[in-house]
């Protein structure tokens, strides 16, 4: 080390260079992309081997080819003659997409009648909440799957033998089977009607809003809406002269005919991813109630606010806070958890597409990408909107 | 000096107005826990009454029955001439007289400050929002913060908070003001900024009963002095008398262990 | 004015007898909108329970070999009865099973003493937990020396399976999960921080179902050819894999929960990355988040019935194929009402332990 005359006009020392910390971070990263690189590389070219000795084809030209299987359930028109594959993804996905959302509408009104019920007063609402939380939470899905499947809808009767409900309503082995709605000449009015009752309502909210900042009275708007919306198009139905007939399922050869069929594997799995998301959201809404500290009651007791007024301008809306990114979380797990279908036989994604048409093609690479594939975007999609929610509703802070 | 002669003519002068506050024969019970034993107690219009004791003594409890915060099991309590029982008519009315400062302050933190004042006005009093507004700022200019308007709890300091929750209540032109512990939450340098509204409210002729620690604040203002402990009334008393010559034994060992540090 | 008087005795609470009517009063009628609700509530129960309990207990057969003994008026627990064994054990050989049961007691004598504070050797046992006790269950269960017979793991099922896929898949899952928490961590190496961040993303946003799919049908294709893995192994990757990415959230969050001046002090005091995160760091953050830890193992447990899917026989698979059986058709009520049983004792018992935990570790952390 050389003299030096003055400390502060020296240069500062370098490290060597296997001692800088930015040294080592690069070389390490360099170590991991090469060894990460290295190991995709020999994975794919055994993958390309093992394909092509067993004589496997690779890219998505299958996807127009005939795919010569039958499906018990089909959103949109799909024959067994000359569907494509192509064709089984969408029907898989469609479906997918149906028994989520329905999943979604359904474990949501029972999580929050549930959460709700757990924090009654009453002692023993209060404890039967609670046994239902703890009971369906901690018993795996997939048994409650095979339990509603093979133990209770496989176990109805047969057609000819129906439960039913007066002569629209079948309940049967092979489905439940409800009357469908035709729309006869004039249902245009009841459904115009319909839209601008929701119009109107949506204007009452502004005007009343407005109505009580300008002057302080307040005005009903909730309940106004409830019955714009329900009146206006019940009076325009009823004034067209009802034109909606109901075709009724009818009972011909061994199954119903007619009227709207819901497969026993549709009802099983709605049924059970209901149940058991329920039981999670009931929790989610509890511990979001319970979030909002006792004082904001009091406070807003102690300004004079009615307890329904409390709820709605103080309690709800940090609750809401606090609750929703969970919320979406069980929708997301709600909608993975779809993929169970297979287990039953209901035809959604995994089932069709990573199920049936793999096994037919063997192009596992192609099918398997597009699967988790379409996963990853829903969930991704659900995530951005939890940032934004995040972002826009969090409390402004310091 | 001047000024404490002049709130303790006032006081003096209240003292023989018409009763706001009445307790009579009060008893509270927390399951088998007698709390709240036999207090009756009598508050004129423009009195200021700082409650003190010990804790567990009951004063909370106390100050949060007369808004019915806490339900009294036995004994009648009478505010501004309405009886509270489990009236629900009786309690919304007795609510929106009686104002209350939390020692936790429990502003609304989803709304901002002029939200948080204008809340009730709109939903209780039926006020249209810019007159609601227009009082809000007038009382926010009076707790000394009306440039936070729109800001939100969370971005303002404890003492700002105690400030626009007293603003809050002010905005519903109560008749009485409890106070909760108001500055026991606080960082010492903030304390004085809180007490100096307090008293500036005092001057204006509000009637206020305050659970409190802080013994100037009770010299500077207070009508009376109660001392509780074991949930009942031990001593009351004009503040000096209070704190000069205190009588029961229970009260001169309190005021011991506070006024030593 | 002064006033005082002579302190008060206390007195008894007012009317109504705290005793059986009084609460009868409180909580189920307090009001006419509750008490409509109490007797809905009821109504409810009655449907439920008496048949319920009709069919499970009263009305129910527990003994018989064959079919044909059950009267179908009630739950035929022979079925369970004469299966028993498959559920429990799959095929392991009658004679080995014992192995089994002395590799599931160590485990348990092991652990115990881990999860109640009082029983102390702490450091000691993990050691032996996490070095030793793998390599010797391995020998017991799979067998092959020390004059132990070769058990094939195809003949492996039924809870016996449930429980090496749970425990195999956590014990992986953690040092993969904190590797990966802390790699997504390290803001200093983007490339690093990429791939883990790409990887716990991609994992989490599937269904566990494809992740088995492609460890069971596709991990063969990326293997060179002749090199054939275990069913169970690609099974137990495949489970180990996803868990971990869960794992490495839970872990993300108790570091995240460890204030800065605790690095800050590690580093003063010249401990280098490595050491400071295995000495200060992990125990504090890893302690602080064991709540999330149990949960997720309650949730890989239940998980663990998905292998059934992949045609791997554990505990639910077991009962599947034994609805399947062709002597003792239509008792599948009863099989999956025992499955549930059995799953929902394990995870309620996990639950109750977590709830536990985490009010002990609360009052441990007063700020």
């Amino acid at each position: 080390m050389a003299q030096i005359k003055d400390p502060a006009e020296a240069p500062p020392t370098r490290p060597p260079p296997w001692n800088d910390p930015r040294i080592r971070a690069i070389v390490f990263q360099v170590l991991v992309s090469a060894g990460a690189v290295a190991l995709a590389a020999y994975l794919v070219r055994n993958l390309m081997h093992n394909l092509e000795m067993r004589g496997i084809s690779t890219g998505f030209g299958f996807l127009s080819n005939r795919a010569g299987f039958a499906i018990n359930q089909a959103l949109i028109p799909y024959s067994e003659e000359s569907s494509t594959y192509g064709r089984t993804f969408v029907v898989g996905l469609l479906n997918t997409l149906l028994v989520s959302g329905l999943g979604i509408v359904f474990s949501t009104i029972l999580g929050f009648i549930i959460g709700v019920a757990r924090l009654s007063r009453n002692w023993l609402v209060a404890k039967l909440a609670l046994a239902y939380i703890e009971i369906f939470r901690n018993l795996p899905l997939l048994v409650q799957i095979l339990f509603w499947y093979f133990a209770v809808f496989l176990n109805l009767p047969a057609p000819s033998e129906a439960l039913h409900i007066g002569d629209s309503v079948f309940l049967t082995l092979r489905g439940l089977y409800l009357p469908r709605p035709e729309a006869q000449a004039g249902f245009g009015w009841t459904v115009s009607a319909l839209v601008a009752a929701i119009v109107a309502s949506v204007v009452l909210a502004h005007w009343s809003r407005h109505r009580q900042e300008r002057t302080g009275k307040p005005f009903p708007a909730y309940l106004g809406s409830l019955v714009l919306l329900a009146g206006v198009p019940l009076a325009a139905f009823v004034l067209t002269g009802r034109p909606l007939l109901w075709v009724k399922p009818e009972l011909a050869g061994f199954n119903f005919v007619g009227g709207i069929a819901v497969i026993p594997e549709l009802a099983a799995l709605l049924l059970s991813l209901s149940i058991y998301t329920a039981a999670f959201i009931a929790e989610t809404v509890r511990a979001g109630i319970l979030s909002v500290s006792h004082g904001q009651t009091e406070a807003a007791y102690a300004l004079g606010l009615r307890p329904s007024w409390a709820l709605r301008l103080v309690i709800v809306p940090q609750a809401m806070r606090v609750t929703i990114p969970p919320l979406t979380s069980q929708y997301l797990n709600l909608t993975k958890n779809s993929s169970l279908a297979t287990a039953i036989g209901y035809p959604d994604l995994v089932s069709l597409f990573a199920g049936t048409t793999l096994n037919q093609t063997g192009q596992a690479v192609e099918v398997m990408s597009m699967t988790m594939a379409v996963y990853l975007v829903i969930s991704l999609v659900i995530s951005m909107f939890m940032n934004w929610f995040n972002a826009r509703m969090a409390l402004v802070e310091r | 000096m001047n000024a404490i002669q002049a709130v303790d003519s006032t006081a003096n002068a209240a003292s023989a107005g018409p009763a706001m506050v009445e307790l009579h024969g009060v008893h509270k019970w927390y399951d088998r826990f007698h709390v709240l034993k036999d207090i009756s107690l009598s508050v004129a219009e423009g009195e200021r009454i700082v409650i003190c004791g010990p804790s567990g003594s009951g004063k909370s409890t106390m100050i949060r029955c007369i808004n019915r915060l806490e339900e009294h099991q036995r004994g009648r309590i009478i505010v501004g001439g309405v009886e509270l029982t489990s009236d629900v008519k009786n309690i919304e009315k007795v609510r929106s007289e009686v104002g209350i400062v939390f020692q936790h302050f429990n502003l609304f933190p989803h709304l901002t400050v002029l939200e948080n004042c204008v809340l009730a006005p709109m939903w209780v009093r039926k006020t249209p929002r810019k007159a609601a507004e227009q009082a809000a700022m007038e009382y926010l200019e009076r707790v000394r913060i009306p440039e936070q308007a729109k800001k939100y709890p969370g971005q303002l300091s404890g003492g700002q908070q105690q400030r626009v929750a007293i603003a809050r209540s002010l905005c519903m032109r109560p008749k009485v003001m409890l106070f909760d512990e108001p500055t026991s939450a606080l960082d010492p340098e903030m304390i004085k900024e809180v007490l100096d509204v307090m008293v500036g409210l005092a001057r204006s002729g509000m009637t206020m009963l305050c659970v409190t620690h802080e013994m100037g604040f009770a010299k500077t203002v207070a009508n009376r002095v109660i001392f509780m402990d074991g949930g009942e009334i031990i001593e009351e008393n004009e503040p000096e008398a209070f704190f000069m010559h205190p009588q029961h034994d229970r009260t001169k060992l309190f005021l011991s262990q506070i006024l030593n540090h | 004015m002064t006033t005082h008087r002579q302190r008060h005795a206390d007195l008894p609470p007012p009317s109504a007898p705290m005793g059986g009517l009084g609460w009868l009063r409180k909580n189920l009628f307090a009001s006419p909108q509750d008490g409509a609700l109490t007797l809905l509530a009821l109504y409810l129960l009655y449907l439920v329970v008496p048949p319920l309990v009709e069919w499970a207990l009263i009305k129910a057969d527990w003994r018989g070999t064959r079919s044909e003994t059950c009267s179908r008026a009630g739950a035929c627990w022979a079925f369970i009865h004469v299966h028993l064994n498959q559920f429990m054990y799959g095929f392991y050989p009658v004679a080995q099973q014992w192995r089994v049961n002395l590799a599931i007691a160590l485990l348990g004598a092991l652990i115990v003493p881990l999860l109640f504070k009082r029983f102390a050797l702490k450091r000691w046992q993990g050691a032996v937990l996490l070095l030793v006790y793998p390599v010797v269950a391995f020998y017991l269960l799979v067998g092959g020396r020390f004059g132990l017979s070769h058990v094939e793991t195809s003949k492996w099922g039924g809870l016996t399976l449930t429980l090496v896929i749970a425990i195999v898949g956590m014990v992986a899952a953690l040092p993969l999960g904190i590797l990966l928490a802390l790699g997504r961590r390290a803001t200093n190496m983007p490339v690093l921080k990429t791939l883990c961040v790409a990887f716990i993303e991609l994992v989490r946003g599937v269904p566990l179902i494809t992740v088995l799919f492609m460890s069971s049908v596709m991990l063969p294709f990326f293997l060179p050819e002749g090199l054939n893995f275990d069913k169970l192994l690609r099974a137990l990757i495949g489970v180990a894999l996803f868990a971990s990415a869960y794992m490495a959230e839970v872990v993300r969050g108790g570091l995240q929960g460890i204030p800065k001046g605790q690095f800050e002090a590690a580093a003063a005091l010249g401990l280098g990355f490595w050491k400071s995160t295995a000495l200060v760091i992990l125990p504090q953050a890893l302690k602080l988040v064991i709540p999330g830890i149990v949960n997720t193992f309650i949730g890989l447990f239940k998980d663990t019935s998905l292998v059934l899917i992949i045609g791997l026989f554990d505990l639910l698979g077991s009962i599947q194929a034994a609805n399947a059986d062709a002597n003792w058709l239509g008792f599948s009520t009863e099989g999956y009402v025992f499955a549930g049983c059995i799953y929902w004792v394990f995870c309620f018992s996990m639950s109750r332990y977590s709830q536990w935990l985490e009010k002990k570790l609360q009052t441990g952390h007063k700020r």
